[in-house]
């Protein structure tokens, strides 16, 4: 009931509550892009965008949904859009800049396999925010999964120098290391209250 | 996932194409809907059961209740359909009112909290507390359902309404664990200060919104047909 | 892309193990780390996973020639997402504190990575007796991982299993096993395990391998 702020709502999405770190949204991109700086960081922007023109549709979607009584379509309606938005991002990305696109390869259209942009679609839609709050919500989501990433590229690009043994290299190191960070991050639990 | 395929020899045709997504669309549909209609029943009783357990423990002395909504002028009025946040009026053995049981949300630390509490008009009090809904942190932020402090805050949790009856007197606020002094006031969980200064904000912000009404109308108001528990 | 004979028992079993979903294809993270702080919601995140792995496997290799190539995609996902909408509702009915333990992560089977991989890299080219078998070999061995990262998590998070108490009084639960912190740790651990299990394996096979070869010459 108590309307929490544009501050706060932003702050809970990309530090307190970080999708990747608190919330286990978004994965398979996370370990899959983390390993190169660069693609993390070009990543990083194509899941925001993304984000961003998913939190939109999905506001639209559920006022239709809501006006016309079929909450059972949410979940089928909230993913067509987002593949559609990711296509669409494909294309616009192959024209304006071929070399991000080869970079980021096959993760592009994995996009729409993160749970994190049908998670942020999901939650603001369970939450019940307003058009402006979904927004800054969207806008939080990102800057939280590009920070997220970000720090993930950069240690393991350090860690693939150090002298890690055997067993350990790949994913479980990096497990260990998302670990720590989500630890890191819950220090920022009660940040703007 | 490909950008669609260049022309091969063996490009499917539109209609193959349109038959197709139709084809999926309908059958998807047919099979949402089929399994929707089927469980709705169902559901819908699940929550009534649920919600019904839930103020039976919150309200032991209520037999019946019968949901409350306000109408445009802000009177009290029977609830023609059942609100996503609803509140009741609780009705003893007798019929006599025994008390008020309000339903509200707010935003705790991982997401909403959805908590139920009961007002007793003789106490002026908030006396029954429960938690419906949190994803609060197992371990620390969930504290506030099973700490035997916490819950003895709800013995009877001062509300009482200022001499307009339009706001409480004491706003009711979460303070620091053992720096209880006054029968408004929360007395927090360390290690669980944002969750339980969330309830505190939860139930303030509720109270001052049903309270006023709920006094004002609560004792006069003429409940349709008992809705037996 | 020659297919080899492959038993239908081989079929199943190839999830539980050597093609394990989340140990050794690293698939479908997010659910496995999310729902599993306790033993029992691993269970039933891994029962309804299994489910809709079944029916959507069913349901693509039946209609595996009606589908058209540029389509694909579209129309698994449209039709993953029905049988997502269908546990959910089939959850609410069962049990409504089920459903809030669960919460939004039914609904995000939708895009678990490893229901539209083995859709597009299996289901869709095999006939449904053996596409039912893969999903529920994989369903399976998805459900397996997720139940062992869920008791990890919930004894040593919670002291308990399956909601019973498994220690003393005065044991200190290790709470960071039941926050996010705790779900990549209890991975990384059972990773490190299955790691050394197929190390030995091929170091065996590797050795016994060299013995036959000096036999031979």
């Amino acid at each position: 009931m108590k309307d929490p702020g544009y501050w706060s709502i932003f702050l809970n999405a990309a530090l307190i509550n970080n999708f990747v770190l608190a919330y286990f949204l978004g994965l398979c991109p996370f370990f899959g892009v983390s390993a190169k700086l660069e693609t993390a960081v070009r990543m990083s922007g194509a899941v925001s965008f993304v984000m961003l023109v998913a939190s939109v549709c999905a506001f639209g979607i559920n006022l239709v949904l809501e006006a016309i009584n079929a909450p059972y379509l949410r979940i089928i309606s909230y993913i067509l859009v987002i593949s559609s938005t990711v296509q669409l991002v494909e294309m616009l990305m192959r024209k304006l800049s071929p070399p991000t696109f080869r970079a980021l390869g096959i993760f592009l259209p994995l996009i729409t396999t993160n749970c994190a942009i049908l998670g942020l679609a999901l939650f603001q839609t369970n939450r019940g925010y307003g058009f402006t709050q979904s927004i800054v919500y969207a806008l939080g989501a990102g800057a939280g999964f590009a920070l997220a990433l970000v720090l993930m590229a950069g240690v393991r690009e350090k860690l693939d120098l150090a002298d890690v043994p055997e067993l350990v290299k790949g994913t479980a190191a990096a497990l260990v290391v998302a670990g720590i960070l989500s630890m890191g991050f819950m220090g920022f639990a009660g940040l703007g209250r | 996932m490909n950008a669609p395929a260049p022309v091969l020899p063996e490009r499917t045709s539109a209609w193959a194409m349109y038959r197709s997504i139709v084809g999926i669309g309908a059958f998807c549909a047919l099979l949402i809907v089929t399994v929707f209609q089927a469980t709705e029943g169902r559901i819908a009783d699940n929550k009534a059961r649920f919600l019904r357990n839930a103020v039976a423990q919150v309200l032991p002395a209520a037999r019946s209740t019968v949901e409350v909504s306000l109408d445009s002028n802000g009177a009290l009025v029977a609830a023609t359909e059942s609100a996503k946040l609803p509140v009741f009026l609780g009705y003893g053995e007798d019929g006599e009112l025994v008390g008020a049981v309000i339903t509200a949300q707010g935003m705790g630390y991982a997401d909403n909290i959805t908590v139920l509490y009961s007002y007793s008009f003789d106490l002026e009090a908030i006396v029954g507390f429960k938690v419906l809904e949190s994803r609060e942190t197992p371990g620390l932020g969930d504290k506030v359902e099973i700490e035997p402090h916490f819950l003895a805050n709800f013995e009877a949790l001062d509300a009482r309404l200022d001499g307009d009856g339009t706001a409480l007197v004491n706003a009711i606020v979460t303070v620091k664990q053992g720096e209880k002094t006054e029968p408004w006031q929360l007395d927090g969980i360390t290690g669980a200060t944002i969750t339980s200064d969330a309830i505190g904000a939860i139930l303030n912000q509720g109270s001052g919104y049903w309270l006023p009404a709920l006094e004002r109308d609560a004792r006069e108001f003429q409940p349709p047909q008992s809705i037996k528990e | 892309m020659a297919l080899k004979q492959v038993s239908p028992t081989d079929e199943f079993i190839k999830g539980l193990w050597h093609d394990n979903p989340v140990f050794i294809q690293v698939l479908g993270l997010c659910p496995a780390l999310a729902v599993s702080n306790t033993a029992i919601n691993a269970l039933a995140m891994g029962a309804a996973t299994t489910f809709v792995l079944l029916m959507a496997g069913l349901s693509v290799s039946l209609l595996r020639n009606f589908i058209p190539r540029e389509a694909r995609i579209v129309s698994y996902i449209c039709i993953i997402a029905t049988f997502v909408t269908c546990v959910d509702y089939a959850i609410m009915a069962i049990s409504i504190e089920l459903h809030r333990a669960l919460g939004a992560f039914i609904a995000l089977i939708v895009v678990n990575c490893l229901i539209l991989g083995r859709s597009e890299a299996f289901a869709s080219k095999h006939n449904p007796g053996r596409a039912m078998l893969d999903a529920l070999g994989m369903g399976v061995g998805f459900t397996v991982a997720l139940f062992f990262i869920g008791v990890v998590r919930e004894v040593l998070g919670s002291g308990t299993l399956f909601g019973v108490d498994m220690f003393p009084d005065g044991f200190q639960t290790w709470t960071v096993m039941v926050l996010p912190s705790g779900g990549f740790f209890a991975m990384a651990i059972w990773l490190l395990v299955v790691n050394r299990i197929r190390q030995r394996q091929a170091d065996a096979e590797k050795q016994a391998g060299e013995r036959a070869g000096e036999a031979a010459s």
